[in-house]
């Protein structure tokens, strides 16, 4: 055969599809391995939050006087739309459920990558599209009506700088469509044979529950968006009062996702809170059912409650009281999970390393934030606060006290995983006790703000307020700083941090059983469940030996004796 | 598995695999099952076009407003042959379950012949129409829910043809592989089932 004639150098070269490891550049271009892409998307969301991060911190510097005397009020619109978008859209979730979804989950279940890599590879490559017509919108001004984009502010504000926007935001849509697709595949078929559903790390059934929402959820956005598109280029009059439009439909289509969003930035959060707390409080989790349901509860709950972003929106009273209702019900599934996150940190082996911090740092803010959030979800208060600085300290502590906190624990638990180095723990703390210190001071005093009336998205402010805006700019530039122990440590850690072992925080879930960083298919051979993911502490042995505990009590009893 | 009898795999000096027969056949061929979920997530892009609609028309006085009529005989005719080709496409998934890739040829050809007359059909029917989708919310509706329908359609035939384009090769189809074939199958019924609800939507809710 012609196969005795090929020398075997060439045989094994031939056979292997992949170089041995990755080389630096191979970071930066197509590549269908999970964990490059987890590491793209999450070096490439950093980026945009470092961008969004200045542009809040110009706003909250405009902010320190009532008058408009730093940026030009366009200016200042078009950064306060630009903030919102891009720290939701291009960094919570491209890196909690791209960067971390894609790196953890076919480790996590033993997989050797994700059942579709190159569409996982096109997902990722869709959001430096995205990215490229969000340049392009903000060099024709950028969009300039909030987040949001209501109509008719939406209609008549700068349309080339909106239309760009639009479209940047439904390539993020497409992408997030497709990896979660890849997701849900990935995790009903490619578990590794002996794991059965409820020894699955709860990461998993988080991103089962984010996956299913982006799947019903981010279409619908791109629905609304579409029409808006046209109401602004081609003359059609979905939201124009005027042809029989109504733009009231523009908020239940829009709220239809981006109510769903606010949870899927936070599901995955929820499962590496899971994960986090448990390895590092040395318990098993308290309720792994309880958690891993109610993950679906608020996926099932949370579809349900789009509404009460419209309290004021002409919305009938019988509607008002139904969304009323589901809110406050979406909040039972999210309390399950922070008593059973409680419980299990009651009585552990706590060890105060960074990624703990940051997990007690997110329980303590987004207590806080969900208080608010159910404050909110009453119709007779809402109305009374609706768009003041009530709601952008509510969902501040929710997105940076829940979402950001859970993506830097993340950060600092899977480090040691992602680039074989370990972090340094002393700027982690440091680095921990200003962001803590900051965002309290930054978001604290606008639940106050609002209270009083003053609304949301203003350059200019009445002088009485003056205040306590100025405690807020503060805050914000101790947030701003906090991340620069992050960075230094980040980067001097990557490159000349001490070598991680393979498993750092002797956690057992299966990632930690690979080397640090993991071979290129993940695993040398198919992994070994020996434990559940969460027995810390359970003594595995004793299921083997016939004795129970209360003979083994009773043998040293005697033994006194 | 992509169901290939040929297996390449060899072993190495020390025994180990070094090849097996290719990258996708290491897992199970799971792309019937991400379609199925892509097109429950698609089915929502066209719920969300629906009940935007229904809002509309539930608020209007008159529906469709006046001077915006539809037709109806021609796109019942064109229903019926959207219909009538979801039928003619599951002849072609049965035949390449028979191994018989003539027939599924025959069977998909005709199917795209008959998704470009329906599109021609809708193409006819917009030049005839006397109102742009600038007209009022009723023609906006109408315009891009049968557009983004038709853009579907389009995708559709183009799956088709490239069923067609790769079934050239012999025994790039056949009984125990199809999957390619069996998609663009289902796709097409998804397609079909979205028309029978626009059409009830946009043309039986209107006249009555």
């Amino acid at each position: 055969m012609a196969q005795a004639q090929i020398p075997i150098d060439s045989q094994i070269n031939g056979a292997h599809q992949h170089p041995e490891a990755w080389s630096w550049y191979h970071y930066f271009w197509y590549n269908t391995d999970h964990k490059v892409i987890g590491i793209q998307y999450l070096v490439f969301s950093f980026i945009f939050y470092l961008i969004a991060g200045v542009m809040a911190l110009f706003l909250r510097a405009e902010l320190y006087t009532p008058d408009s005397d730093l940026l030009d009020p366009n200016v200042y619109n078009t950064l306060l739309t630009n903030h919102g978008t891009m720290m939701i859209f291009f960094w919570i979730v491209p890196a909690a459920i791209g960067g971390f979804g894609n790196y953890l989950v076919p480790l996590m279940i033993g997989a050797k990558d994700m059942a579709f890599p190159n569409l996982n590879a096109i997902s990722f490559w869709l959001n430096p599209v995205a990215a490229l017509l969000m340049g392009v919108s903000l060099y024709f001004g950028g969009a300039q009506s909030g987040w949001t984009a209501y109509p008719p502010l939406s209609l008549i504000t700068n349309n080339l700088g909106q239309s760009f926007w639009i479209l940047s935001i439904v390539f993020v849509g497409t992408s997030s469509i497709l990896g979660a697709i890849n997701f849900l595949v990935t995790i009903f078929k490619m578990r590794t044979p002996s794991m059965k559903w409820d020894e699955m790390p709860l990461f998993c059934w988080a991103m089962i529950a984010t996956s299913a929402l982006a799947l019903f959820s981010t279409p619908v956005l791109a629905i609304g968006l579409t029409l808006l598109l046209f109401d602004i280029n081609f003359g059609t009059g979905f939201f124009r009062p005027e042809m029989g439009g109504d733009i009231v439909v523009y908020q239940h289509l829009f709220w239809f996702y981006s109510h769903p969003a606010v949870y899927l930035m936070i599901l995955p959060i929820f499962g590496i809170m899971s994960e986090v707390i448990s390895t590092h409080a040395r318990k098993p989790i308290f309720g792994y059912k309880a958690i891993a349901y109610s993950s679906l509860a608020i996926c099932v709950v949370g579809l349900f409650v789009w509404v009460h972003h419209m309290f004021t929106s002409g919305t009938p009273a019988w509607m008002r009281m139904f969304f009323t209702i589901s809110t406050l019900i979406v909040a039972v599934p999210t309390g399950v999970k922070i008593f059973s996150w409680v419980a299990t940190l009651w009585g552990g082996k706590i060890r105060l390393t960074s990624p703990l911090l940051f997990a007690v740092g997110l329980l303590a803010m987004f207590v806080f934030g969900g208080l608010s959030g159910v404050t909110l979800g009453t119709a007779p208060f809402d109305i009374h606060v609706h768009d003041t600085y009530y709601v952008v300290g509510h969902f501040h502590y929710v997105l940076f006290g829940g979402s950001v906190f859970g993506l830097y624990a993340a950060i600092y638990h899977w480090f040691p995983k992602m680039t074989g180095r370990m972090y340094n723990e002393p700027l982690g703390r440091v680095h921990f006790l200003l962001t803590f210190i900051g965002a309290n001071m930054t978001f604290l005093p606008m639940h106050q703000l609002g209270m009083q009336g003053m609304p949301r998205r203003i350059a200019m402010y009445d002088p009485q307020f003056a205040g306590l805006n100025q405690l807020c700019t503060i805050g914000s530039m101790i947030l701003g700083v906090s991340i620069i122990p992050f960075l230094i440590n980040m980067i001097w850690s990557w490159g000349w941090g001490e070598q991680a072992p393979r498993n750092p925080w002797r956690s057992l879930t299966l990632e930690w059983q690979t080397t640090s960083p993991p071979a290129i298919e993940n695993f040398d051979e198919e992994p070994i469940l020996w434990a559940g993911p969460y027995d810390y502490g359970v003594d595995t042995q004793m299921e083997d030996d016939e004795e129970t505990v209360e003979e083994l009590l009773a043998t040293v009893k005697s033994e006194v004796k | 598995m992509q169901g290939s009898t040929i297996d390449t795999a060899t072993t190495n000096y020390n025994g180990a695999v070094v090849s097996e027969t290719a990258n996708e056949s290491e897992h199970g061929d799971y792309r019937l099952l991400a379609l199925i979920i892509f097109l429950a997530s698609e089915s929502l892009m066209f719920g969300g076009l629906f009940a935007a609609y229904l809002i509309y028309r539930g608020s209007a006085g008159a529906w469709p407003p006046e001077e915006t009529e539809v037709e109806f005989l021609l796109p019942a005719i064109n229903t019926v042959i959207l219909i009538s080709s979801s039928f003619v496409i599951h002849r072609g998934d049965v035949a390449i379950k028979n191994n018989n890739v003539g027939g599924m040829r025959l069977w998909y050809g005709l199917t795209a012949l008959m998704g470009a007359i329906f599109l021609g059909g809708q193409v006819y029917e917009y030049l005839n129409l006397g109102y742009g989708l600038d007209k009022n919310v009723f023609s906006s509706c109408f315009y891009l829910m049968t557009g983004f329908h038709g853009l579907h359609v389009f995708v559709g035939i183009l799956l088709m043809l490239g069923v067609l384009w790769r079934s050239r090769r012999p025994n790039h189809y056949n009984e125990a592989k199809h999957t390619g074939v069996e998609m663009t199958e289902i796709y097409w019924h998804f397609v079909d089932i979205i028309w029978i609800v626009l059409f009830g939507l946009l043309y039986v809710l209107t006249l009555l």
